[in-house]
């Protein structure tokens, strides 16, 4: 195993500061690409990094297009299937959207896509709010690993992972250069 | 456009990214620590939050069964319990002391285990006698939620009040806190009491002699017997309902007498600073503890205990209730 470039922790350095960066950009393209009208777009970032992400998407999409998009964040903690089997009781915090969604277009935003759980769940919470006309899905990193029918609309990097390989995202951060890294499970090396 | 966000901001840093809950039961606020009370009050300001959706209910507690046992009268906190177990989609019975055995002659013990073996996953006791949550949490696999035991403490009630001074003043520490009443037979004022002292409130207990013995000095707090000296200083004063059902003659004379020396009353308020918070865990006896003209007035913060005991009591039954099984 060897150390990340720029970084003290134990895993291979997959995303260095600078490919997040043109990653996001791409993204932003993307979606300025996929929807027409974009003053009808709410990114919806998943504290506490998919808000960071959310946030340098919109600002991409300002640099480009000149326009400023809402951005707000959605807390999953209190829609998860699971509560009550996990080891830790998830953290709830308040969620910040823009209220009616109606006919607006939703764009959930998170660090890695894995099982899909947390996008659902996501999606329930975007609902109790009202009924937007639209949800996309936008993850900096899709390790595969699907346990429902769930795929994101937007891609940062696809990385084939093993089930017990962890992806390290640290985004934001306010002393420490951005980054992903693979983490083998120990003894693996 | 609206934007739907919390009002309140985090205040102690963060308390939530700082630890992890771990109790089944909530019992007291004697035994919380700074983290664990900050805690539930962060955890509060997201399920308040809810309050405000299109759509007020969350799954975090589907499946999950509570039952409301009252074992003394109460409305507004048994309704509060099921109302934030509703939004946090769990399924609630109610069971009163008239309607249960307990008149029949079966023992607290054996009603829980009954409940038990219905699958409850939580429980939320009134109970006449102080410590009867207690018995109950050591021998029950289920959650226990304290709403109010005896006149030892009433947690969620001081839950609520700390998280309502803390989002009208944006902090607790350094501000001088009256609470004023019947404090000998107040679980309120207890619970009260342990959590404002530890979160760093200055408190001043305020009554007749014979209802604010010396003895609740030891808790780190002053006490007063001239609520006029009091008032002009007060960041907040609590004023506690005077309890018909409980008292006995001896302790002050007539609810006259009280209202004359303790109760607040309009030109009373006129010592109060402007940005004074004016309390009351309800139900409030207009004229008696409080004039209306105060009770209704624009310091008076007593409604927004009511909304926020809701947000309050969502997270305490989410947390509790959410780490039960784990």
């Amino acid at each position: 195993m060897k150390n990340g470039k720029q970084n003290s922790s134990v895993g291979v350095l997959i995303m260095d500061a600078e490919a997040i960066r043109r990653a996001l950009r791409r993204i932003a393209h993307e979606i300025i690409e996929r929807n027409p009208r974009l003053p009808e777009i709410v990114l919806a970032g998943i504290p506490s990094r998919g808000a960071e992400i959310a946030r340098r998407i919109a600002d991409f999409i300002c640099a480009i297009e000149k326009i400023d998009i809402e951005t707000g964040a959605i807390d999953v903690a209190m829609h998860r299937d699971d509560v009550g089997t996990r080891a830790a009781l998830p953290v709830v915090r308040a969620s910040k959207l823009p209220v009616p969604l109606e006919e607006r277009t939703v764009i959930v935003v998170d660090d890695v896509l894995f099982t899909g759980r947390t996008v659902r769940a996501a999606m329930d919470a975007i609902n109790s709010f009202g009924r937007p006309a639209r949800i996309q899905f936008a993850a900096l990193i899709d390790r595969g690993h699907r346990e429902l029918p769930i795929r994101a609309d937007y891609v940062g990097k696809n990385l084939p992972t093993a089930a017990n390989e962890k992806v390290r995202v640290r985004i934001g951060s306010a002393d420490e250069a951005d980054g992903v890294w693979l983490i083998k499970p120990e003894g693996a090396g | 456009m609206r934007i739907v966000e919390s009002t309140t901001t985090s205040l102690s840093g963060n308390a939530q990214a700082a630890m992890r809950w771990n109790r089944k039961d909530l019992l007291g606020l004697r035994e919380l620590s700074v983290d664990e009370i900050n805690f539930i009050l962060e955890t509060a300001d997201a399920f308040k939050q809810v309050g405000t959706r299109e759509i007020k209910k969350v799954p975090a507690l589907r499946g999950k069964t509570l039952v409301n046992f009252f074992v003394e009268p109460s409305t507004r906190t048994r309704t509060s319990f099921e109302l934030a177990a509703f939004r946090l989609s769990a399924d609630v019975i109610n069971i009163s002391a008239t309607a249960s055995s307990l008149k029949k002659g079966e023992t607290l013990k054996d009603t829980a285990r009954n409940l038990e073996a219905l699958h409850a996953d939580i429980l939320v006791l009134r109970h006449s006698s102080a410590g009867a949550p207690q018995f109950l949490a050591n021998r029950l696999e289920a959650s226990v939620i304290n709403a109010g035991d005896g006149a030892h403490e009433h947690p969620t009630q001081a839950l609520l009040d700390l998280y309502t001074i803390r989002e009208k003043r944006g902090k607790i520490a350094g501000l001088h806190v009256a609470i004023i009443g019947d404090i000998l037979f107040s679980r309120v004022a207890r619970s009260n009491i342990f959590g404002l002292v530890k979160l760093g409130a200055c408190v001043t207990l305020v009554g007749p002699s014979t209802l604010v013995p010396r003895e609740f000095e030891k808790l780190g707090v002053q006490i007063s017997h001239k609520i006029d000296n009091v008032l002009p200083s007060a960041d907040v004063v609590n004023l506690l309902r005077v309890q018909h059902e409980r008292q006995r003659k001896e302790y002050f004379p007539g609810t006259g007498e009280y209202t004359r020396f303790f109760g607040l009353t309009k030109e009373r308020a006129k010592l109060l600073k402007p940005d004074c918070l004016i309390m009351h865990p309800g139900p409030i006896n207009r004229g008696v503890e409080i004039d209306s003209e105060v009770a209704d007035g624009l310091q008076s913060v007593i409604l927004d205990q009511v909304t926020n005991g809701l947000a309050v009591r969502m997270a305490v039954l989410y947390l509790c209730g959410g780490i039960a099984n784990t």
